[in-house]
């Protein structure tokens, strides 16, 4: 049977295929619907870890105790994970052990363009590139055994448009596959310095027959046509590349790191001209040119952002397709908080107090846009916390009385919880605000410790913020209702004045969360009570917009969350009104 | 046939494309899609690839040779008109949508759109697609509205969407998602 599946619900097939038991990850776009697909196979014990260190570490007990196991991440994920990642390179594994890692060319939802085929290298590690939805899934089947033959965690490389590309898939039967028997093995998994030591020439040996194995590998394909133009390629390129160039050779590289020396060299001497279409840094065209062969590379394709036919068509032969074009420069429209989002008045009494605010990544990023304004900084998952307290320790105490530290509740538990430790500990005053609106919402609604669901949609312990806060030695500890804004103000006010830390959790479930009691019962002007003064426009709702004299509001958009009436002073906002 | 489904965040493209690919899977056809998910589903502007032929290579439409830009919102089609192919088809929701800049008076919204796309070459069908929705009674059914406007402009039998459309949407949207078609299919536009 064939099944038109996203790269992600390819991946979560084939592990299933290929009989693993565990599941772990942290949501990541593109990732996190690989994980959302794992978790509707019975058999596959799946969960939302805290964070990828978590994930990852999950993952290496769980192929030590003998099950295969899956564990996937978006590419900044694997630096969260990275300890564990470079760590268990040399001991390797029992059962197999695939970790799936999302890139995000053209960075559509990240911080970064990182290219996830450096870890392989950096950890000498194989990496597996999938270009379209049946080939993930056959990868990652193919990746379960060569991590079990070779002894290694093994990588599988994907993107945006694998992981988010719809293809025909061809489904098979789940394999039996036996939990092995677990690997009571302390001369391998000590990696004290004695064991390590050992292990460290093991992994050498290893990365040199695993190149041997890349020579002759099924992965690595050769499509000679016409020898005038040869394209070295992998993922997603390799489609594009075929699209621009009907009748060239081909070699088409599954396995990326390591790479088949011999059969680049003989494919390099077979045709003429050789392109290599790699989308982000050139690994490939740096290692080729290495062994002296001339190659065309990035020295005519971009290094950012994703490649596409257009790109490819464009840097190598020239030319374009003939387009349409409209001589005008269009508005932007990035994305922006929800109407009814719990965010959106936190935001704006920041903003209204003039706080300099240490954000932190995720729907509430999107609180640093016009028209709120109201975010100096993001970094990194977790770091608003840490950062805050920096800006104290620079600054001094009255500093700390004019900033805090805004952070959701998935990235609390992510990585902000040891920086609200670490903060208590070394005797901060900075104010956080956990603004916990009861999922993971940017990455499309996960569960987190303190929902009070797991992954399957089961019931799990619901973590309280609160307790936590206590019990490391927080005695302000606040929780507010985040669409009561004049209490916000008053509370925010409070606790950034005391010198000592506080923690405020604002509350309020996401507007398009399953669970939120959707209010739907959307607002309307009443008569002509609408003055036009657009202060209700300050708080940037997109159901709001003004005609020229008065404001509007637009009811395939409008939740009802009466947030704008909080705003007006003229009452010119209701319900039912019009 | 190279299909761009151009929309604002939210409107149902996703819908839309996996309606299109189960037509296509139905026909015994090659398929790719490329979505977008995530962050810019939060009401920023979505575009979205689908084809189908004997074999598809690439998920994404080069620039220049969509067969069909369908528009469930007219600013995001006018953003993404580069992919249709010159003489090729704008289908395209006569509603709008202020993004923020404009809602905060710091772009306009461009006026005269209508007009300007056609002047360029292609051949542009507008249609209230909204309002046909809400006559079908659910404002979400746009999507699907505009898309019987689409299948009356291919050579795909009636019969084929509607089947494509009972298995894709769920059971209990499958009476106003196609009423909504009926709707569009229907349509003197
Ligand atoms: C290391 C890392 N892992 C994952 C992500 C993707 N990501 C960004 S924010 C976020 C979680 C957002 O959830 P929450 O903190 O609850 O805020 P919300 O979106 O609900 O407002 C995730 C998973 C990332 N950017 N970096």
């Amino acid at each position: 049977m064939r099944k038109l599946m996203l790269g992600n619900e390819a991946i979560a097939r084939g592990a299933y295929e290929a009989g693993a038991t565990v599941a772990t990850a942290y949501p990541g776009t593109p990732s996190t619907e690989i994980t959302e697909n794992v978790a509707r196979y019975e058999e596959i014990d799946t969960e939302w870890s805290v964070n990828e260190k978590v994930a990852l570490e999950v993952g290496i007990g769980s192929s030590i105790a003998g099950a295969r196991t899956l564990v996937s991440m978006k590419h900044v994920g694997l630096n969260v994970a990275a300890d564990p990642l470079m760590s268990v390179s040399y001991p390797g594994v029992n059962a197999g052990l695939v970790i799936a890692v999302a890139d995000d060319p053209s960075q559509h939802s990240s911080q970064n363009e990182q290219d996830t085929r450096y870890y392989g290298r950096f950890g000498k590690i194989p990496v597996l590139e999938p270009a379209d939805s049946q080939e993930c899934k056959d990868f990652v089947k193919k990746a379960f055994k060569l991590s079990e033959d070779f002894d290694t965690p093994v990588i599988v490389r994907i993107n945006t448009r694998i992981s988010h590309s719809r293809g025909l898939v061809e489904l098979e039967d789940r394999i039996d596959f036996e939990l092995k028997e677990y690997d009571q093995n302390p001369n391998k998994y000590i990696v004290a310095p004695a064991v390590a030591k050992k292990r460290r020439v093991v992994a050498e040996e290893r990365l040199a027959k695993l190149k041997e194995f890349a020579e002759d590998s099924e992965l690595n394909q050769v499509e000679y046509d016409k020898k005038d133009v040869g394209i070295i390629t992998s993922g997603v390129a390799y489609h594009h590349s075929k699209e621009v160039f009907e009748d060239a050779s081909f070699l088409k590289l599954g396995l990326s790191y390591p790479l088949p020396q011999k059969m680049i060299e003989d494919f390099v001497n077979q045709c003429e001209t050789v392109y290599v279409i790699e989308e982000l840094e050139p690994i490939f065209e740096e290692q080729i040119k290495s062994w002296g062969l001339e190659v065309i590379g990035k020295d005519v394709l971009p290094t950012i952002g994703e490649l596409n036919p257009a790109i490819i068509r464009e840097a190598v032969l020239g030319n374009t397709k003939e387009k349409l074009e409209l001589e005008q420069e269009f508005p932007i429209r990035p994305a922006v908080l929800c109407p009814g989002c719990h965010h959106r008045g936190v935001f704006y009494i920041l903003k209204k107090l003039k706080l300099h605010v240490s954000g932190d990544i995720g729907c509430y990023t999107l609180g640093a846009f016009p028209p709120l304004q109201a975010m100096d900084t993001c970094i990194c998952m977790g770091a608003s916390v840490g950062m805050a307290f920096g800006f104290e320790k620079a600054r001094g105490k009255e500093f700390a009385k004019k900033s805090v530290a805004v952070i959701g509740d998935s990235t609390f538990w992510h990585t902000g919880v040891n920086g609200l430790i670490d903060l208590v500990y070394n005797q901060g005053n900075t104010t956080v605000i956990i603004l916990d609106n009861s999922t993971t919402a940017m990455t499309g609604h996960q569960e987190n410790p303190s929902t009070g669901y797991n992954v399957k949609g089961g019931k799990a312990p619901n973590i309280s913020f609160e307790k936590l806060g206590k019990s490391i030695g927080i005695e302000r500890v606040r929780t507010i209702d985040a669409y009561e804004i004049d209490e916000v103000e008053r509370i925010v006010k409070e606790e950034t004045a005391t010198e000592e830390p506080s923690l405020i959790i604002t509350k309020k479930p996401c507007v398009l969360h399953k669970r939120a009691d959707v209010i739907n019962d959307p607002l309307n002007i009443e008569g002509d009570l609408c003055t036009g003064c657009k202060k209700c426009l300050d708080i940037g709702c997109p159901a709001i917009s003004f005609t020229g004299e008065t404001v509007k509001i637009n009811e395939t958009l409008c939740v009802g969350c009466e947030l704008c009436t909080e705003m007006c002073n003229f009452d010119a906002i209701k319900k039912g009104a019009n | 046939m190279d299909i761009i489904i151009a929309a604002v965040g939210g409107q149902g493209a996703l819908l839309a494309s996996k309606v299109l690919g189960r037509l296509a899977q139905n026909k015994g056809l090659d398929v790719k899609m490329s979505e977008v998910h995530g962050m810019a589903q939060r009401g920023g502007s979505v575009i979205t690839h689908v084809r189908f032929a004997e074999e598809v290579n690439s998920p994404l439409i080069e620039e220049g040779s969509a067969d069909v830009v369908l528009a469930l919102e007219m600013l995001e089609g006018a953003r993404y008109i580069s992919y249709l192919k010159p003489g090729g088809k704008l289908i395209t929701n006569t509603q709008k949508i202020d993004p923020m800049s404009v809602i905060i008076g710091q772009q306009e919204y461009p006026a005269e759109l209508k007009e300007q796309l056609s002047q360029l070459d292609l051949e542009i069908i507008t249609e209230d697609a909204l309002g046909l929705a809400k006559e079908a009674g659910n404002m979400k059914a746009a999507n699907i509205a505009l898309m019987g406007v689409l299948a009356k402009n291919t050579e795909i039998e009636k019969e084929e969407w509607l089947t494509a459309i009972k298995e894709i949407v769920p059971e209990k949207f499958q009476e106003v998602n196609i009423t909504a078609f009926e709707l569009g299919f229907n349509s003197e536009v």
